[in-house]
């Protein structure tokens, strides 16, 4: 489209891209593990993987689809049910006998089997729903998502899935460190590895957005006759557009166990989605970048920076009123509708990082507007 | 084989009204302003909470349920008012996306107020009184339900039909922007169905909750999706659709809870199968099914998009 379009800002975003991996990995060395840092940037990096999944499908293609928790949901199971080591089985799987999978996987390969049960599920559930529109779309995965819970904690299945009953025990983000022959830990890895997990899916979502596929999508998105009268097969890129994010979303929640280290399907509610949608909107339908950003945002504010306005503040003689457990949600749900009702463009609109850097922007004006 | 099956009928159908006084807030603000109201869940669950800490202020019963159905009726305004208002000509999109973060927030307003505990639902005199039907021991309110939702929906139905705000709310919901040029007051007709909306929420909440005795901030979300199966199980816009779906949600729900019981005394099997873990699951499945073979429900009318 824009073919004269300089190089310079794409390597700025990538140097800066750079930058943010060196920085992690060096405070990694040097503060301490405990710190509130290392817990919003390793759910930070989970929920902008998910996020961005969630953003293909509403932002880009203009689907929109409440089920990311129950793909989710079987991306983590997936990956618990593999790794989980056989030694262990016995522990986790009391009631069930020590389960029926006898036999463990690396975590990539069980990551990957993760994503490619999500979008099995995500591609057996679309036959029926994508022919919906809009709202009943949405409330229809949203149900899915629900099913899928259900038959996740059902007896019948408990020696795969452990019934309600948590899995634990997997190999976690702390697994990653790599550790001396004292047993003690050499070099840390336990955030660099998130953030390369993130950043190498995330990067597939981008080439696929910018591709030709990526190009189809958003014309369904902006109007799917029109769209269908250029040739599109609606059917098919939708279709593929859902299974991808799933799969994405898979891989994300094999990378919240990981962060949790417990799996329980009753974590994964529909309030799960909403809080996702919300990380979306926030950051801008349609930007990677902004979806990325409003993760790291999201999850600071909720877990770090807010945390005080739960706790008794006194000031001089004078005591904050109000400030008790809870209140931090108040304040920012209070944020996010701000958001949602005024800047309904989010942080980002719908540019991206190197829109953001070239400084010609404003002359060149956006196509497809 | 009766005398197994006749609690579960009767619990079901207790449920199902008040699923049904829930649907018709759905049914009716999807009929005019095409939004699924994500918040009206939460309004149920939050008119609960209203009712926990009036009671415990010490009034009389006669006072608080008038004033408990009176500021569930003003939240159910301001929401509208505050978050729905301002994007009457944004996309869709965002219009459910602000549904959903009113949801969100009423949830972590009550969290913040209770401190995220159970909260006991006060006892209602007489409606909690237990009463014997055949072989069944019940609450009185399980047998009430069923009629008084029958009444409040005879008088809704007369309201539209017969009042001129009805009128107004029929031609709202026939053709948004016609009805503008003809004089009709839109927002006036909008507040109006979401004060309708919220009182028979605030209605449904002091039967539900008399029934399960405890409330917290995410008691809302379930029933509230429920209920909106049932709309659309009954045809989004119908009335009488969106009573008869969620009577017959709540039927199926109550039954399938007590399959394994019932299959269990009958022979059928031997030992339980875990079904109930379904009970929420069917709801679903009957709603993607309706969706897929008949998406205008089972009275709604079919709606065409022109391009």
């Amino acid at each position: 489209m824009n073919q004269k379009k300089s190089k310079k800002p794409m390597i700025i975003s990538l140097c800066l891209i750079a930058a943010v991996y060196i920085g992690v990995f060096i405070a990694e060395q040097f503060i301490p593990q405990q710190s509130m840092l290392f817990i919003v940037l390793k759910k930070g990096a989970v929920y902008a993987l998910v996020a961005v999944s969630m953003n293909l499908l509403n932002g880009f293609t203009g689907i929109f689809s409440l089920g990311q928790a129950g793909f989710m949901l079987v991306g983590a199971y997936v990956y618990g049910i593999f790794t989980i080591p056989v030694a262990e089985r016995m522990n986790v799987y009391q009631y069930f006998d020590g389960g029926l999978v006898q036999f463990t996987v690396p975590v990539i390969i069980a990551m990957i089997f993760s994503g490619l049960a999500a979008a099995l599920f995500a591609f057996l559930i679309g036959l029926p729903v994508l022919r919906l529109k809009s709202d009943y779309l949405a409330i229809a995965t949203l149900g899915f998502a629900e099913i899928i819970r259900a038959i996740f904690q059902w007896n019948g299945l408990g020696r795969i899935t452990n019934s309600s009953n948590m899995l634990n025990m997997f190999p976690t983000f702390n697994d990653f460190n790599i550790l001396g022959p004292d047993g003690k830990v050499t070099v840390y890895l336990s955030t660099l590895i998130p953030f390369i997990m993130a950043g190498v899916c995330i990067l597939l979502i981008v080439l696929l957005i910018n591709s030709t596929y990526g190009r189809a999508l958003k014309a369904i998105r902006d109007d799917e006759v029109a769209a269908e009268a250029m040739g599109i097969n609606l059917a098919h890129h939708k279709r593929l557009a859902f299974c991808v994010s799933s799969f994405f979303a898979g891989v994300g929640g094999a990378m919240l166990a990981m962060y949790q280290t417990t799996v329980q399907a009753k974590s994964f509610t529909s309030a799960m989605t909403y809080e996702i949608l919300l990380i979306v909107v926030i950051g801008g339908i349609g930007s990677v970048t902004g979806s990325v950003l409003s993760s790291f945002l999201f999850v600071a504010c909720s877990e770090w920076w807010l945390r005080f306005l739960d706790e008794k503040q006194i000031i001089g003689n004078f005591e904050v009123p109000l400030l008790r457990i809870g209140f931090r949600m108040v304040v920012f749900s209070v944020i996010i509708m701000i958001v949602v009702l005024f800047f309904r463009k989010g942080i980002m609109g719908d540019k991206e990082l190197p829109d953001l850097l070239s400084r010609s922007r404003k002359a060149k004006g956006r196509a497809g507007k | 084989m009766w005398d197994t099956i006749f609690p579960y009928l009767l619990s079901g159908i207790s449920v199902g009204g008040q699923y049904a006084l829930i649907a018709i807030g759905y049914t009716m603000v999807y009929g005019i302003l095409r939004l699924i109201n994500f918040a009206h869940g939460d309004v149920f669950m939050v008119s609960a909470i209203i009712m926990v800490y009036i009671m415990a202020s010490g009034l009389p019963m006669w006072i608080c349920i008038p004033l408990v159905l009176l500021i569930t009726v003003a939240i159910g305004f301001l929401i509208e008012r505050a978050a729905y208002k301002p994007l009457r000509s944004a996309p869709r999109m965002s219009v459910m996306i602000s549904a959903i973060g009113v949801s969100y927030t009423l949830q972590n307003l009550v969290l913040y107020i209770t401190g995220g505990l159970n909260k006991q639902y006060p006892t209602i005199p007489w409606i909690s009184d237990t009463m014997q039907i055949g072989a069944a021991k019940t609450k009185i309110v399980t047998v009430v339900t069923p009629f008084l939702v029958i009444l409040l929906v005879v008088a809704l139905v007369l309201l539209i039909n017969r009042t001129k705000i009805g009128m107004a709310m029929r031609a709202v919901s026939k053709d948004f922007e016609t009805s503008q040029l003809m004089g009709i007051k839109i927002n006036n007709v909008i507040s109006a169905t979401f004060i309708i909306g919220s009182f028979l929420a605030g209605v449904g909440s002091i039967l539900f909750f008399t029934n399960y005795p405890t409330v917290i901030q995410t008691s809302g979300a379930m029933p509230g999706l429920k209920a909106f199966v049932a709309a659309v199980f009954g045809g989004i816009g119908s009335i009488p659709g969106a009573v008869i779906g969620a009577f017959i949600i709540g039927i199926m729900e109550n039954i399938i809870k007590g399959l394994d019981v019932i299959l269990f005394k009958l022979g059928v099997i031997q030992a339980p199968l875990g079904l109930a873990t379904f009970s929420d699951a069917f709801t679903f499945a009957l709603l993607i099914v309706i969706l897929v073979v008949k998406p205008s429900g089972l009275f709604g009318e079919k709606v065409t998009d022109k391009v």
